[in-house]
Formats: structure tokens, C-alpha cells, sequence
């Protein structure tokens, strides 16, 4: 509770989580109550925005303000399906290479090293292509497994400095096994900063999944925003001038990955003292 | 991702109106020539030994010309527009970090949300807009290729001045997100660095503020050029997204053109050379590293 009091002191943090809980729980109450459908064609090549349709229509004839709330809920579920996902592979593997050391830890650092350097976009790619059908959930496993090095980094980092602390020691002392330690002493101890790294995770999710429908390799017969800026992109909306159908996606991307980093950074100033005015 | 490129390949020559059992014939010919029918160990085995000859295969899409040729086309256009644009924007970057570590105040109250908000705009996202500002609202900037279509390349002049053109915006749009990204990341570092001994020092001395700030950035550097290492592939893929915005004549516009054609061979031989550069580079940056902080080098010869 207390930490939760420090935490909502910070200006950053109150801002970034208002402005993504606001668009994540109000694009989930609108597609939930509204029985507007995203893929009803209402209108004409990119009609320009009118009353009815505030945001105009895009390539399809749809109308782009409901395709665009669409857009938002299933990129943020992306994101924080594919950040819950590459933070979990990364703490489990962090953890256990952090705390145990020797040569466990050699392996697994050297596995997360190789994962590190090899770009993971590339790793996305093919992995994408090979796919035989890219469901909505294929795609977000997809992302999720090639961007946990990240946090197996960070976490390893953080649970080898804490391994030599004296209430470690102690349990030892006191006969509690290596398991038991990492889930009672090492991991509470990192909870604030495996949040923050899920934080940064599910805003890297967001942006990945955008890329890979640039290039072609997003969700099949789902609407996203990176779906959107993709059809946008090869409809020529740019060059025709039809700002509505690719400005609102665009916008909203920066909007929510600007709010998760906001967020990171306000608790980083909460919980590292050295940050801190 | 479903669906025969051998077909594709077939029924593009189909289009000509040949008898069917020609077409069977032909169809045959390229799942041999391609070596489909052989068990998928033997296939992987013997791209394997044609990688390391140097050879990608031949592209399904634009049969009958080789993968080698496309990308040896392709590379230049990609290396020109991202050394340059990522190492121009992780110096600028740095330095308005410090620069804004050191000031406080005014310009960094500006300057960090500003950078901030920059740093989680994707490249494509940034080069959506500009492309749209620049090439279609005021019409001062071309907004596809890497040169006009009715100029043959030479090293004239008007095609250098028209090359330039064409690379301003999607140079433009991976500068200013790195600079953005790096500029957040070297504040951070530089408050730390703020904060020692011999800034305080130095500043009892009366050493001039450009000089201290030189101090500060040589340090807080450091794992600035760790991270770009680090975080280079992910550079290197959002940058590649740009060129599909511009349609610009480089390696990611055909690894999307590949992507879309079903291309396998291109894909392969795309992204075999993307993870290539990106290990290169790495390498570089290791050893410039080792320049930059002695103290690797010598705790390497102590050993």
C-alpha cells in the first residue's frame, strides 16, 4: 500500500497509466457495447471526414474512428500478452542464472547473449513467415518469445547483486532450499523492477507488432493499428493525401508506447534514489 | 505461410496460354531444379553448402536472376542510408543528453518530453508523417525511390543533387528517432555521472562548464556504446521498415517485395545478410569499445 502511495506520487506515473488505462478500458467498453462492426464497408474509397464519420473511410470504404478503436484494443492486448510473456521466459531465465552462478549461469548467459545480438527482428521474420496461419495469438507468442533476452539481462543483473545480501545468507543459514530462496528472497526483492521491465516489454510489443504488419507479416482477419498503417501504406493513402487513414493509427501508436515509457521512467524515479529530486 | 511459390512461378508463364501438360512438365523441371523434392535435411543441407560458397540461390519471384545479384544491388542503397543516419543521431543524440543533464532547467524541461515523445514514434511512423508533410502537403521533396525513374544513374551532377533528394526524408526519419532515444538514454547516464566526486571537484576549481561536460560525456558514454550495441538490431529492423515507406531501392523494400511474393530464397538470403551486418558491427563496436575505455584493454592483458 505504501509503495503503491510513492508510486501514484509521481506525476509521470499518474499521467502515463490514466492516459493508457483510458484508451485500453474505453477501446475494450466500445467494442464490448457498440455493434458497430469494424469491417462493414460504410462508404466509399477514403471519403474525407464528415459528420457521420468523423475519421473518414479507409481503403475499403470502412469507417476508419470504429476500425481505429478496434485497432487500439487488439494492439494493446498484443503488447501486453507478448510483454507478460517475454517477462516471464526472461525472469524465470534471469533468475535462475543470477542466483544460481557458476556454470548454470555461463549457459544461460551466453544463450541470452546469442539471443541479444542476433536481431530479433529477424528472428521475427522468419519465424512469421513460416507460420502456416498468423492468428492473432500465433503472432503475439511469436513476439512475445523473441524479446525476452531483454529481460533476462536486465533480471539476471538484479538477482546477482542480490546474491550476496545477508538475508540470503541467513536462509541459507537456515536450510531453506535454492527454490524456496529465489521465490520467498530474490524474487519479491525485484518485483518493482520486473515491473518496470514488463512495462518497457509491453510498449516493445506494441511497436513489433506494428513492424511486422508493415512488412506484411501481421495478424490475419484481425484489425490492429500496425493492420491499419500497413493497408494504409499500400493503398497509396499517403501519397493521396488521405491523412485520416493513417495519421490516427500513427498517432495512437506513439500516444500509447509514450504513455507505457512514461510510466517506466516516473517509477524509475520513484524507486532509484539516485533519480530522485 | 501457405501456398506453392513453384505454382507461382508456373502459372506466371501459364499466362503466355500453354498446354497442360507442358505446364506439368515445367512445373516438374523447377521442383527438381530448386531441389523441392528431396527430403527437407538434404535441402537444408545443401543450401547450407551453397551459403558457405557464397551463393543465396536463385530468386522464385524473379526467376531466373540470383538472390546474390538482387541484394549486391540492394546493400549499397541500405548501407548509405543507415551508417550514416544511426551514427549522425547516437553522437547528436549524446551530446543534447548531456547537454540537458548538465543545464537543467529551461532546455531540459523542454527538450527530454520532446525527445521522449520522439524516441516511441517507430522510424515508420515519423517517416509516414514527414513523407506525407514534405512530399505530398508541400510538394518540396520527392516521395518514392532512391532517384527519379526518368534518370539513368551516372555520376552526373543532377543525379547526384536528385539522389540527395530522395534520401533526405528517410535519412531525416531515422536521425531524429535516435537522436530522441539516445538523448533519453544519455540524461539518465549523465545524472549519474553528475552526482560524483570529480564533477564537484571540478566545478570547486572553476573549470569551464564545456570542459566538465566533455568529462561527464566521455563516462557516461560508456554504456552508450554498449547499448548501441545491444540495441542495433532493433535499429537496423525498424530502419529497414523505412525503405518500404519510401520504397527506397534497399534490402528491406525487396525482403518486403520477397515476403509478399512468397519469395523464400530472397527472404533467406535478406535476412542472412541483415544479421550478418548486425554481427559486423558488433564486432566493430567491441573493438572501438576497448579504444574508448583502456581499462578493458588492460584488464585483458593483465589476464
Amino acid at each position: 500500500m505504501k509503495t503503491l502511495r510513492i508510486l501514484f506520487s509521481s506525476g509521470k506515473v499518474v499521467f502515463g497509466l490514466s492516459v493508457f488505462l483510458f484508451l485500453f478500458i474505453g477501446s475494450i467498453t466500445f467494442t464490448a457495447l457498440s455493434s458497430k462492426d469494424p469491417t462493414e464497408m460504410v462508404g466509399n474509397l477514403y471519403d474525407s471526414p464528415s459528420k457521420e464519420y468523423p475519421l473518414g473511410t479507409d481503403n475499403f470504404g470502412r469507417d476508419v474512428l470504429v476500425e481505429l478503436i478496434h485497432g487500439i484494443k487488439t494492439s494493446v492486448i498484443v503488447g501486453l500478452s507478448a510483454g507478460i510473456l517475454a517477462t516471464l521466459i526472461g525472469t524465470i531465465i534471469g533468475t535462475i542464472a543470477g542466483f544460481t552462478g557458476k556454470w548454470v549461469d555461463n549457459v544461460l548467459n551466453s544463450l541470452t547473449n546469442l539471443f541479444l545480438v542476433i536481431p530479433s527482428f529477424v528472428i521475427l521474420v522468419l519465424l512469421a513467415v513460416s507460420l502456416q496461419k498468423r492468428s492473432l495469438f500465433l503472432v503475439t507468442m511469436v513476439i512475445g518469445i523473441t524479446s525476452w533476452p531483454w529481460t533476462a539481462r536486465a533480471v539476471r543483473a538484479q538477482a546477482s547483486s542480490l546474491k550476496t545480501r545477508e538475508h540470503i545468507s541467513m536462509a541459507k543459514l537456515n536450510g531453506k532450499g535454492n527454490l524456496n530462496i529465489m521465490f520467498t528472497e530474490v524474487l519479491p526483492y525485484m518485483l518493482s523492477y520486473i515491473f518496470m521491465v514488463f512495462v518497457i516489454q509491453s510498449a516493445g510489443g506494441i511497436l513489433n507488432e506494428a513492424g511486422l504488419s508493415m512488412l506484411g507479416l501481421g495478424p490475419e482477419n484481425t484489425i490492429s493499428l500496425g493492420v491499419m498503417l500497413s493497408w494504409a501504406l499500400n493503398f497509396e493513402a499517403v501519397r493521396t493525401g488521405a491523412w485520416w487513414a493513417f495519421f490516427p493509427a500513427v498517432f495512437s501508436i506513439a500516444v500509447i508506447t509514450f504513455s507505457l515509457y512514461l510510466v517506466n521512467i516516473g517509477m524509475d524515479e520513484v524507486f532509484n534514489p539516485r533519480l530522485r529530486k | 505461410m501457405p501456398g506453392n511459390p513453384i505454382t507461382g512461378i508456373v502459372s506466371k508463364m501459364a499466362s503466355g496460354g500453354a498446354p497442360s501438360d507442358v505446364l506439368e512438365k515445367l512445373y516438374n523441371s523447377y521442383i527438381q531444379e530448386f531441389g523441392l523434392d528431396k527430403p527437407l535435411y538434404i535441402q537444408f543441407w545443401d543450401y547450407l553448402v551453397k551459403v558457405l560458397h557464397g551463393d543465396l540461390g536463385v530468386s522464385f519471384s524473379l526467376y531466373p536472376i540470383r538472390v546474390n545479384e538482387i541484394l549486391a544491388k540492394a546493400l549499397p542503397w541500405t548501407i548509405a542510408l543507415q551508417v550514416p543516419s544511426i551514427i549522425i543521431g547516437w553522437l547528436l543524440g549524446n551530446f543534447l543528453g548531456v547537454t540537458a543533464a548538465y543545464k537543467k532547467g529551461k532546455f531540459d524541461s523542454v527538450l527530454f518530453p520532446f525527445s521522449l515523445f520522439i524516441s516511441c514514434i517507430p522510424y515508420y511512423c515519423l517517416a509516414i508523417i514527414l513523407l506525407y508533410f514534405f512530399g505530398v502537403v508541400l510538394h518540396i521533396l520527392p516521395t518514392n525511390g532512391g532517384y527519379s525513374m526518368n534518370l539513368v544513374p551516372s555520376f552526373s551532377i543532377s543525379f547526384i543533387l536528385d539522389v540527395l533528394k530522395h534520401y533526405f526524408l528517410p535519412f531525416l526519419s531515422i536521425v531524429l528517432v535516435t537522436i530522441g532515444g539516445q538523448a533519453v538514454g544519455m540524461r539518465e547516464m549523465s545524472i549519474y555521472e553528475l552526482n560524483t566526486d570529480y564533477v564537484n571537484y571540478s566545478k570547486s576549481l572553476g573549470i569551464k562548464e564545456s570542459k566538465i561536460i566533455r568529462y561527464v560525456f566521455r563516462n557516461a558514454m560508456l554504456p552508450q556504446i554498449t547499448g548501441l550495441a545491444l540495441s542495433l538490431g532493433t535499429m537496423v529492423g525498424g530502419a529497414l521498415i523505412v525503405e518500404i515507406v519510401f520504397s527506397y531501392p534497399g534490402v528491406g523494400t525487396w525482403l518486403f517485395n520477397g515476403i509478399r511474393q512468397q519469395d523464400y530464397p530472397l527472404i533467406q538470403g535478406g535476412t542472412l545478410l541483415v544479421t550478418m551486418a548486425v554481427l559486423t558491427a558488433n564486432f566493430f563496436i567491441d573493438i572501438i569499445y576497448s579504444f574508448v575505455d583502456p581499462r578493458i584493454k588492460a584488464s585483458q592483458i593483465e589476464e
